[in-house]
């Protein structure tokens, strides 16, 4: 799962679809999903870095990581042609 | 480089909560860097704000409403030309540009340039005859249709479902949920701009607006595309922000391209949940909101300006993405004399 190419996220966690003009801000845990996400890396790859860097067991992350996953796409920020 | 002295007369001075496009596309042209502008202001009304920004406009007449006859106005105009050498003319106005247009061959003769659509382009995106303009060049737009008395009303339905838009032909847009408010809204718009009222479908999605400069040969000299942010109790945009969407783009250069488009023009759009475009309005003007293309990098007032003076006008290539504008309301001090002045010798 990608985001899509265009969406801009800066390093405070400021959210910028240029094609709606919609914007969002991110809390420290979602910029670095984010983050991950921006750079390619596969869920099982997210899951492991933010179980390694934060206090939390595989199924809290696993919850909360499809709710955000869930609000991406809801926010159309979610490359879906790149899923298929 | 010297920038050459000119003189241009601009109306719809009414910087108020419903804007015209006027001081906005003054603050464009002071931009400019290639014109010296002499701004002359063409005041319906004696409060208009932008007659007393005297930073912004240097002179200002007052003119006849178009609608106690044309004649008036353009002999006001002669009047304000033989003062002031006029060299362009930008009227901001839907309820003048008829009248402008008309005489514009007039206003040649005289030496004042303009760069207008023709009478045929502006009659034919008119509101009311949309679903023409839809079917002429392929272009989606919602269904709507004309009403001239209440009694029309009541058989809206089937045609229609609600909610529905309720539309003057000039300004004014409320959006109706039953018979009882479509006949409210009807009164209300009729009292202030007559009929008819134009009917529209609703359609469901997120409006932006395309703002655009058409060379009349078919090209598009610049567009920026823009969603509203921060949108007023009267439908105004009171914030806004720069897009990057090119199939939006690609409409716009298409309505130029066939229409041989000459003249300013905002399109409005409702952009569907499914990523439809609907055209719900092409307002023949440059809108209030321009001076946002000229912080997102296309000072259009100012290649309308080298287009009427028949110079050389280069297409604007790019725009700044997510560039972002927002009004602001200002308390003026103004002197009774001033307003005095205006009031008996229409000029300030």
């Amino acid at each position: 799962m990608k985001l899509k190419k265009k969406i801009a996220v800066s390093e405070t966690g400021f959210i910028f679809d240029p094609t709606t003009g919609d914007s969002y801000s991110l809390n420290p845990t979602a910029i670095d999903i984010l983050t991950l996400l921006k750079e390619g890396k596969s869920e099982k790859e997210i899951k492991k870095n933010m179980i390694e860097n934060y206090d939390v067991d595989e199924t809290t992350f696993d919850r909360n990581y499809l709710d955000f996953i869930a609000m991406l796409r809801l926010y159309n920020m979610i490359d879906e042609n790149e899923k298929k | 480089m010297k920038k050459s002295k000119i003189t241009v007369a601009v109306s719809g001075l009414n910087n108020t909560d419903n804007p015209g496009p006027g001081i906005p596309v003054v603050r464009a042209l002071r931009e400019s860097k290639i014109f010296d502008v002499k701004i002359i202001g063409l005041a319906y009304e004696n409060l208009e704000p932008g007659i007393y920004m005297h930073n912004i406009v240097d002179k200002v007449y007052q003119v006849p409403y178009p609608s106690i006859g044309s004649d008036k106005l353009l002999s006001r105009i002669a009047y304000i030309h033989s003062k002031e050498n006029i060299d362009v003319l930008i009227p901001n106005f839907d309820a003048e540009l008829y009248s402008f247009i008309s005489f514009e061959k007039k206003l040649h003769e005289m030496g004042i340039g303009t760069w207008l659509p023709t009478l045929e382009q502006f009659e034919e995106r008119h509101k009311t005859k949309l679903p023409e303009f839809g079917k002429k060049y392929g272009i989606l737009v919602p269904h709507s249709k004309p009403i001239n008395n209440l009694s029309e009303i009541n058989s809206l339905v089937p045609e229609f479902s609600y909610p529905l838009l309720v539309k003057g032909k000039f300004y004014d847009a409320y959006v109706a949920f039953n018979p009882e408010q479509v006949a409210l809204y009807f009164n209300k718009i009729a009292t202030k701009w007559g009929v008819p009222i134009i009917i529209q479908q609703f359609i469901r999605g997120t409006e932006v607006n395309v703002i655009a400069l058409g060379d009349g040969e078919g090209n598009t000299i610049g567009a920026v595309p823009m969603r509203k942010q921060y949108i007023t109790d009267k439908g105004k945009a009171w914030g806004g922000i720069t897009l990057d969407d090119k199939e939006m783009l690609k409409l716009c250069y298409k309505i130029i391209k066939k229409t041989q488009w000459r003249g300013g023009m905002e399109l409005e759009l409702i952009k569907t949940f499914d990523n439809k475009y609907f055209l719900i309005e092409i307002n023949p003007r440059i809108p209030a909101w321009v001076y946002l293309a000229v912080g997102a990098g296309q000072n259009l007032p100012e290649a309308m300006v080298k287009l009427a003076l028949g110079m050389k006008t280069e297409k604007f290539k790019k725009y700044e993405i997510g560039k972002m504008f927002i009004r602001y309301s200002w308390d003026m001090i103004v002197n009774l004399k001033e307003f005095e002045k205006l009031s008996t010798i229409g000029e300030l």
